[in-house]
């Protein structure tokens, strides 16, 4: 089967992406596919690579990237809501005049058509959030 | 078409357990995660509320949330089951849709 995932909260708020995080892999662990993990409003705090939480605690930035990585996973992060936040890939650096970006490994900066068709597309949209 | 609807808040946080309860259809399955399985604890005020709807319904705990918050399965609503992320992940799958109630 065929799942979507969307997260809305960020990381180290209250749960949501570690929830969000567990489920994936269970998915992928019960050999179904991943469509797309969809990250919006301050779910879209997943996605910076400037993540330094203390060492004895979970990166969960870090963990993402490596099951997008390992698994070839389509991590997507809304684009209005990263602009808000401060989530630049270089291409959106530079057409906002900054001088730097933070975009983590295996997340790409699109819109919201795509969670829209990952709707359409997948079998089951799960959502985590505040 | 049967929904597995999630709540993942403390009902003494959020009114989202009881929008949930107020919802659910017979064959639906309702999955408490996070804070959320705090509202399945025997004998609180909401207790009730869950058992009236469980067995139309069936009412399910997150395994490893109910261990992050100490409790166990003997200190549920009867009939409350408990599952791993893998159980979640089935529920999913058999239901037709997931309803998260944020």
């Amino acid at each position: 089967m065929r799942f979507a995932i969307v997260v809305n909260e960020g990381p180290y708020t209250h749960q949501a992406s570690d929830t969000a995080y567990q489920f994936a892999r269970a998915v992928l662990a019960k050999g179904h596919e991943i469509f797309r993990v969809f990250f919006y409003h301050d779910g879209v705090n997943n996605g910076t690579r400037y993540t330094v939480p203390p060492q004895d605690d979970r990166n969960l930035q870090k963990l993402w990237s490596e099951l997008a990585e390992s698994h070839k996973l389509d991590l997507v992060v809304c684009i209005a809501a990263a602009q808000r936040r401060g989530i630049l890939d270089a291409n959106e650096a530079k057409r906002q005049g900054k001088d730097g970006d933070n975009i983590a490994p295996g997340f790409r900066i699109s819109g919201l058509g795509q969670l829209i068709e990952a709707g359409i597309e997948a079998d089951r949209l799960v959502v985590f959030g505040d | 078409m049967s929904t597995l609807h999630t709540v993942n808040k403390s009902p003494f946080e959020r009114s989202s357990l009881k929008s949930c309860l107020d919802h659910v259809s017979a064959g639906d399955a309702v999955l408490l995660i996070e804070d959320g399985v705090v509202g399945a604890r025997k004998g609180s005020q909401f207790a009730g509320a869950l058992a009236a709807k469980n067995g139309a319904c069936a009412i399910y705990a997150l395994g490893p949330d109910l261990a992050a918050r100490g409790m166990k399965a003997s200190d549920l609503v009867d009939g409350v089951k408990v599952v791993d992320y893998a159980g979640f992940v089935d529920l999913a799958a058999e239901k037709s849709r997931v309803c998260a109630w944020l």
